[in-house]
């Protein structure tokens, strides 16, 4: 098939060509009659339209300004951003908005461009297309929020965590689960304060919410209370700044305990004096005598207060002389008895004080709970009983022929551990940096072996592997005896640095 | 020769204004600026009349005319027709005439010769206009608009028609004038050409808005530029003798 000139010259010039009235160039008729080039000197339908526009940003909480009163969070060329952009131009509404998109500007330069295509009428029947090109200026403004933080003193909910104990082991544990959790979001201040820890917050609820969580993982009690700060007769609107108080049992792992009589008939008739051998939001006590262990709750604690007899300060060595397993048919059983555990191994131990040993024939005949770990010969911790002086109503009241010389609380892995410690091939973080970790009283050291030695313990927070130590494989130095956290158990830290930035 | 002139700050100055080759008619307007300039340039060769048409200004919409002659509207006041009869040359005839399409501007346009009209125009009117004028009358549209004298504007030179139209159009257009046609604009891009102009066979007067382009357009097909002054002069002389005898 061929193209017929006749055809094609009837189909150009079915419409005359005339002369652009303008410029004079020829043109198909059009509304106008003006070639597209003369109409676009002419006519700018983006004439009501900004051409610069200014973008608040918060270099805080890195968030836009959404006039009025609303800062949103927006990444670079995102939805969100262009609905932001948009919403700034005033005359848009006049045109027809066709298309838009981001034009690539440096990321730190503070400018953002985009590019508009729209429609617009000029006259009856005549629609012109015009693109353009709007930037967006990003100027820097603190949002109300920001501003409240950085003043500092301000928050409208405070709190106030407290346990009346020697140690600050609890609340080393607490700030770790509270990291795990990422209970602190919202936090906007915390205060160390004498036995104690502050939290600050922007809102009752945030507060309300740390102190659920706090309630679900450590036994306490807590107290609610408001003060008026100002009111608004007009609309009713009051102004309250709340305070929790948070206190928790003063009661720490590897403590010895007396329970008063009352509280021993609740639990089973527990023997009074117990071991504390778990926190968490109960109090877990343990026999050693029977193996038979009790839970307290916190409401069954304050209502039936009981106070540590021995605390971890008082702890000595002794060394194994003879240990014998008490048979099954051997332990005492009686009617109405709480449980027995059967995870801890109930022995007659002989030991003797490790300052004695060789000077002292005279081995002192105690039962442990811990018959399944000791050997004759090992090191174990435990308190010395008949040699303390000791204030507690609920001991006095006792039979002293009943309480046991010694209790033994817990094997003793080797007297120097500074340089096991020096090895440590993990860490953990921290609220703050500058948080007071090197106490005097070596505190955090002995939580840390804490986690080390206890499995149960150390579920519930994270631990992460320290780069800055080497895996050593030299076993000559190292004790195999020693407990000691896998590297299965130690999340890698993420660490971002920008290569380009440190040269 | 081609000249930009307004009418009270309005462009559209064929609405006010009628030229032909023997008379001009000139709307009565609030200053006398429009006035003066038709005046200036046709002074030493036709009358430029001032005049309202039933009491309106609109005249070149209103009234149809050549160098015959003149049909007007029968809403003319015998007061108007009388004065135009009085000031324009005694061999043109005036006719006031019943017609429904009473915007004989508007439903005719004429060069001399030929005049092409409306499709509904009464077939008395055509009568009229063809002994009047002395034209051959076509009935036709433009650029599928009926009213023909709206969109064109015919001297015995060339013509200027409506931008959208057709090629074919304007072949057929030509070939019943006798004379070349173009498709144009005037006022800047406006299509309603004998609205925004006048023109005889030697003069045009277009509207302040007019464009060098669309000028240089107007003074191209109506041949206004290439006649020397002698040349003008000689057509000047031609249509006077022809109109004087």
């Amino acid at each position: 098939m061929e193209y017929s000139p006749l055809a094609l010259d009837t189909l150009t010039s079915d419409k005359a060509l005339i002369l652009c009235c303008e410029c004079g160039t020829q043109i198909e008729p059009n509304p106008t009659n003006m070639c597209v080039g003369c109409l676009r000197t002419k006519v700018d339908i983006t004439e009501g339209i900004p051409k610069q526009a200014t973008l608040y940003f918060c270099k805080k909480c890195e968030r836009y300004l959404h006039p009025p009163g609303e800062w949103i969070k927006a990444s670079l060329e995102s939805r969100e951003l262009m609905t932001l952009c948009l919403k700034k131009l005033k005359g848009l509404n006049r045109v027809k908005l066709i298309d838009a998109s981001f034009v690539w500007t440096e990321p730190h330069s503070k400018r953002i461009k985009i590019k508009l295509t729209v429609h617009g009428e000029i006259m009856t029947n005549a629609t012109l297309e015009q693109i353009f090109i709007v930037e967006y200026v990003i100027s820097n403004q603190m949002c109300e929020d920001c501003h409240r933080t950085e003043a500092k003193d301000y928050w409208s909910a405070s709190v106030q965590v407290r346990q009346k104990t020697i140690n600050k082991k609890t609340f080393y544990y607490l700030e770790q689960l509270i990291l795990k959790h990422r209970a602190h979001e919202n936090t906007i201040g915390i205060k160390s304060v004498h036995d104690g820890l502050d939290f600050f917050y922007n809102t009752e609820a945030n507060a309300r919410k740390l102190v659920d969580f706090i309630i679900s993982f450590l036994p306490c009690r807590y107290q609610q209370s408001k003060k008026l700060i100002s009111h608004d007769i007009h609309n009713n609107t009051y102004n309250y700044k709340f305070s929790y108080s948070i206190e928790i049992v003063p009661i720490s792992k590897d403590s010895v305990v007396c329970l008063s009589k009352k509280l021993t008939h609740q639990l089973g008739n527990l023997p009074s004096i117990c071991v504390v051998y778990r926190v968490t939001s109960y109090i877990n006590v343990i026999d050693v005598s029977s193996g038979q262990i009790a839970e307290i709750s916190s409401n069954l604690y304050w209502r039936y207060p009981f106070q540590t007899i021995c605390n971890p300060k008082q702890l000595k060595e002794y060394i194994v002389i003879d240990v014998e397993l008490i048979k099954e048919k051997d332990k005492k059983k009686f009617p109405g008895q709480g449980n027995i555990s059967h995870k801890f191994a109930i022995a007659d131990i002989w030991v003797v004080k490790s300052e004695d040993l060789g000077l002292d024939q005279n081995t002192i005949h105690t039962r442990t709970h811990l018959g399944g770990i000791l050997k004759p010969g090992d090191s174990v911790l435990g308190y010395d009983l008949s040699g303390s002086n000791i204030n507690d109503e609920n001991f006095e009241k006792l039979d002293q022929d009943t309480v046991p010389d010694v209790i033994l609380i817990k094997k003793f892995y080797g007297t120097n551990r500074s340089s096991h410690r020096r090895a440590r091939l993990w860490k953990l973080k921290h609220l703050n940096e500058n948080m007071d970790i090197n106490s005097e009283n070596n505190d955090y050291n002995e939580f840390l072996d804490e986690l080390e030695e206890d499995p149960e313990l150390r579920a519930n927070i994270n631990i992460f592997r320290d780069n800055q130590k080497q895996i050593n494989n030299d076993t000559s130095c190292d004790d195999s005896t020693l407990p000691q956290i896998t590297l299965e158990e130690m999340l890698d830290d993420l660490v971002i640095t920008d290569s380009e930035m440190i040269e | 020769m081609a000249v930009r002139v307004q009418f009270e700050n309005n462009n559209e100055i064929g609405v006010f204004s009628k030229l032909t080759n023997s008379y001009c008619l000139v709307a009565i307007g609030g200053s006398e600026n429009f006035y003066s300039v038709f005046e200036g340039e046709l002074a030493d060769s036709v009358p430029v009349i001032h005049t309202s048409i039933a009491g309106c200004r609109i005249i070149g919409r209103l009234c149809v005319g050549n160098k015959n002659g003149l049909l007007v509207p029968n809403t003319t006041t015998d007061t108007e027709l009388q004065h135009i009869k009085n000031s324009i040359p005694d061999n043109v005839k005036i006719h006031r005439i019943e017609e429904r399409l009473s915007a004989l501007g508007n439903v005719i346009a004429c060069n001399d010769y030929v005049a092409l009209v409306h499709p509904d125009l009464d077939r008395e009117t055509e009568e009229i206009l063809s002994d009047t004028l002395n034209v051959e009358v076509f009935k036709q549209t433009i650029a599928s608009n009926v009213l023909i004298g709206s969109y064109s504007v015919l001297s015995n030179q060339g013509g200027l028609v409506h931008p959208k139209t057709s090629v074919q159009d304007q072949d057929e257009l030509s070939s019943l004038l006798q004379v070349p046609l173009v498709a144009g604009t005037i006022n800047r891009g406006s299509d309603v050409i004998a609205a925004g102009m006048v023109v005889n066979d030697w003069i045009s007067f277009c509207g302040m808005d007019t464009t060098s382009t669309e000028l240089s357009v107007i003074e191209s097909v109506f041949k206004l530029n290439e006649s020397s002054s002698t040349t003008i002069n000689s057509v000047i002389r031609a249509s006077l003798i022809e109109s004087m005898s």
